[in-house]
C-alpha cells in the first residue's frame, strides 16, 4: 500500500516524538556520567560534560566489590539459563508429543501458576529455602530453575505443536528410543525458541532485584542489581559513580537483546496464539 | 489398546511412564516450589505467626483485623487501584498507538521499533536511578527544561499529589513487550481487509476503527489482563524510588504487603493480605474473561460479520 506523504510526515513526527521518551534518558545518564562531580550538582545545567571523564567509570567499579557483584549476576544467569533450557525443553516435549492420562488437567494447571501473585509464595518460600539452610546463598535462585518455568514451557509446547508428527515415527522405526529423538531430533530443531527463552530468562534473572534482596544478606553475595541498589541507598548523593555502574549493569541485556530481536519479535506473540 | 499384535510387556509398561518422566522435573517442582508454599501460605494465613515464638492459631483473626482495624490496609489497596486506574490504560493506549506506528511501512521504522523495545529490557533497578535523575527537583533536567519553557514544575517524587503519577511515568516506559504482542498481531492482519475497505473510501482513521481494532480485541484482552495484574502487583519501582513515600502517598499495596512480612515479620497476616490480594486479582480476571464476550471478537466471528456484510450490498 502507498502511503500519502502527510501520513508519512504524522507518522515520523509521532516516531521521533515518542523516541525522546523512549531514548533520551539513556543518553542523559550516559552524558551525566562522563561529567565531573561539581559539573553534575551544577545549575543552570549544561547539557554535554566539557570534558569526557571516562575514569568516571573505572572510579565506581573501584568503590564497592561490584566486580565480584557482576561475578555473582553472571553465575547466576548462566546457571539459571542452563536449567530453563534443559528442563523447560523436557517438559514442554512431553506436553506436546505425548497423550497421556490427566494431561489436558496438568496443562491448565501449568497455564494457571502463572497467575499466582509472588507475594502469596514469597514467605512460605523464604521459610523453606531458610529450612535448607539456602537463605544467603545463590541457591533459592538457581535451583528452582531446574524444574522448568510455566512461561517458558507454555512458549516451547506452542512450537513444538507445530512439528509433524511423522518425525517421531521415523526414528522409532530406526530403533531410537524416546529420549534420543527429543535430544537428537527435537533438540536441534527447538533452536529459535530455545534462544528466546534463554534471552528471557537471562533479561529476567540479570534484572531480577526482589529475589536477591529477600534471599541474600551477606555482601560478598550481592548481585548486581541489588548491589548497586543498596550502594545507592547508602550514597544517595554519589551520582557519578551511582549513573556509571547503572550503565555498566544496562549493557549485558541490551547487547542480548540486539543479539536476539529477531527471536523476541517473532516469538513473543506466541503468547496468545 | 487393543492390538492385535502385543510386543513385550515389560516395554510397553515402561512406555506408559514416559510421558510422566519428561514433565517429572515440571510436576517436582510445582509441588515445591509453587503448589506446598501456597497451601502452606493459606494456611499461615489462619494464624499469627512471629518469626520469634511459636504460631498460634487465630482463625479469621487476620483477615478481620485487616478489614476492620488496619486503616493502612484500605489506604494501600486504594493507592495501588488508583495507580492502576492511571497505569492499565495508559500502557494500553500507548502501545497500541507504538504498535500501529512500527507496522506502518516507512524507512527506518525497524530502528523505531527497537528503540521503543529497548527500555523493557532494563532492570527495575536501574529504571528507577534512571527516573529518579531525570525526576530530580533540584538537579533533574525535566524540570530545567519547564523552567526554560517559563513552567514551574512539580516536585514530582517529593511531593504526595504527583508520586503516583510519577511512578505511573516511570513504569510507562516498559511498554515494549506489550507494543511487540499488538505488533505481531496487527501484522498478522491479511493487507486485502486493507485494500477492500480503501476501496470503500476508508480512510486511515475509520481503517483503525473497522478493521484493525475489531480484529485485535482478543490481543487488547490479553494486554488488559496482563497489565492489570502486574500494576496490582507493583512493587521493585515503589520500593527503590519513594519506598512508600512521601507521606506515605505511594505506600503501595505490594509494599504493603513485603513489609508486614520482611519488616515487622507479621508472617501470619502478611500470607492473610497476600491471599486477599491473590482473590482479588482471580475475581478481576474471571470479570474481565465474563466482558470479553461482549467486546471481544475471534476470527471466525468477524468473517461470518463481513459475509452478512458482504450479503447486504
Amino acid at each position: 500500500m502507498k502511503l500519502s506523504s502527510w501520513h508519512k510526515i504524522v507518522v515520523y513526527i509521532l516516531l521521533i516524538g515518542f523516541s525522546i521518551y523512549f531514548l533520551f534518558p539513556f543518553i542523559w545518564i550516559v552524558l551525566t556520567a562522563l561529567k565531573s562531580e561539581a559539573e553534575v550538582h551544577q545549575y543552570p545545567i549544561t547539557f554535554f560534560p566539557s570534558e569526557f571523564r571516562f575514569e568516571n567509570f573505572v572510579n565506581a567499579w573501584k568503590a564497592q566489590p561490584f566486580g565480584l557483584y557482576f561475578m555473582n549476576s553472571v553465575t547466576i544467569t548462566v546457571l539459571t539459563t542452563l536449567g530453563q533450557i534443559i528442563s523447560c525443553s523436557l517438559i514442554a516435549y512431553g506436553f506436546a508429543r505425548y497423550d497421556f492420562k490427566f494431561k489436558n488437567g496438568l496443562f491448565i494447571l501449568l497455564l494457571a501458576t502463572m497467575m499466582i501473585p509472588w507475594d502469596v509464595t514469597m514467605i512460605p518460600l523464604y521459610m523453606q529455602f531458610n529450612l535448607f539452610g539456602w537463605i544467603n546463598t545463590l541457591k533459592p535462585l538457581i535451583v528452582p530453575a531446574f524444574f522448568g518455568s510455566a512461561y517458558y514451557v507454555f512458549l516451547l509446547r506452542q512450537f513444538l505443536m507445530n512439528v509433524p508428527k511423522d518425525l517421531e515415527h521415523a526414528a522409532k522405526i530406526d530403533g531410537a528410543n524416546d529420549f534420543q529423538i527429543y535430544s537428537r531430533i527435537f533438540v536441534p530443531i527447538m533452536k529459535a525458541p530455545l534462544t528466546l527463552i534463554a534471552v528471557l530468562n537471562m533479561l529476567s534473572v540479570w534484572n531480577d532485584y526482589l529475589g536477591p534482596l529477600i534471599f541474600l544478606q551477606d555482601r560478598m553475595k550481592y548481585t548486581l542489581a541489588l548491589g548497586l541498589a543498596s550502594f545507592k541507598g547508602v550514597h544517595e548523593l554519589q551520582i557519578l559513580p551511582i549513573m556509571a555502574i547503572t550503565i555498566i549493569m544496562i549493557i549485558p541485556p541490551v547487547i542480548a537483546f540486539l543479539y536476539a530481536q529477531k527471536y523476541i519479535v517473532e516469538g513473543i506473540s506466541g503468547a496468545i496464539k | 489398546m487393543e492390538h492385535a499384535v502385543k510386543p513385550h510387556k515389560r516395554v510397553r509398561r515402561w512406555d506408559k511412564w514416559t510421558p510422566y518422566l519428561f514433565i517429572s522435573p515440571w510436576i517436582i517442582g510445582i509441588l515445591l516450589f509453587t503448589v506446598g508454599p501456597l497451601i502452606f501460605s493459606l494456611i499461615m494465613s489462619f494464624f499469627d505467626w512471629p518469626v520469634t515464638s511459636s504460631p498460634k492459631f487465630i482463625g479469621l483473626g487476620n483477615y478481620t483485623k485487616m478489614f476492620t482495624e488496619d486503616p493502612q490496609f484500605y489506604k494501600s489497596l486504594l493507592i495501588t487501584l488508583k495507580f492502576a486506574l492511571f497505569y492499565v490504560p495508559l500502557s494500553l493506549v500507548t502501545s497500541l498507538i507504538l504498535a500501529m506506528l512500527i507496522s506502518q511501512s516507512v524507512r527506518g521504522v525497524k530502528f523505531f521499533r527497537t528503540i521503543f523495545y529497548l527500555p523493557a529490557v532494563v532492570s527495575g533497578v536501574a529504571v528507577s536511578i534512571i527516573w529518579g535523575w531525570i525526576f530530580n527537583t533540584k538537579y533533574g533536567i525535566l524540570n530545567y527544561a519547564l523552567f526554560l519553557l517559563g513552567i514551574e514544575g512539580p516536585k514530582w517524587l517529593i511531593d504526595p499529589n504527583s508520586a503516583i503519577i510519577t511512578i505511573v511515568i516511570a513504569s510507562a516506559w516498559g511498554v515494549g513487550t506489550m507494543m511487540l504482542i499488538f505488533y505481531t498481531n496487527i501484522k498478522s492482519i491479511p493487507p486485502d481487509l486493507y485494500e477492500s475497505a480503501s476501496i470503500d473510501g476508508a480512510g486511515p482513521i475509520r481503517q483503525f476503527t473497522h478493521v484493525t481494532l475489531p480484529l485485535i480485541t482478543p490481543t487488547i484482552f490479553f494486554n488488559l489482563i496482563t497489565s492489570t495484574i502486574s500494576a496490582l502487583q507493583q512493587l521493585t519501582l515503589v520500593l527503590l524510588l519513594t519506598n512508600g513515600g512521601p507521606l506515605k502517598s505511594t505506600y503501595f499495596y505490594g509494599l504493603f504487603v513485603y513489609n508486614n512480612a520482611f519488616k515487622h515479620h507479621k508472617l501470619g497476616y502478611a500470607s492473610a493480605n497476600a491471599w486477599f490480594m491473590f482473590i482479588i486479582i482471580l475475581l478481576l480476571t474471571a470479570l474481565i474473561f465474563k466482558s470479553s464476550n461482549a467486546w471481544v471478537f475471534y476470527e471466525n466471528e468477524v468473517k461470518k460479520e463481513r459475509k452478512k456484510g458482504g450479503k447486504k450490498k
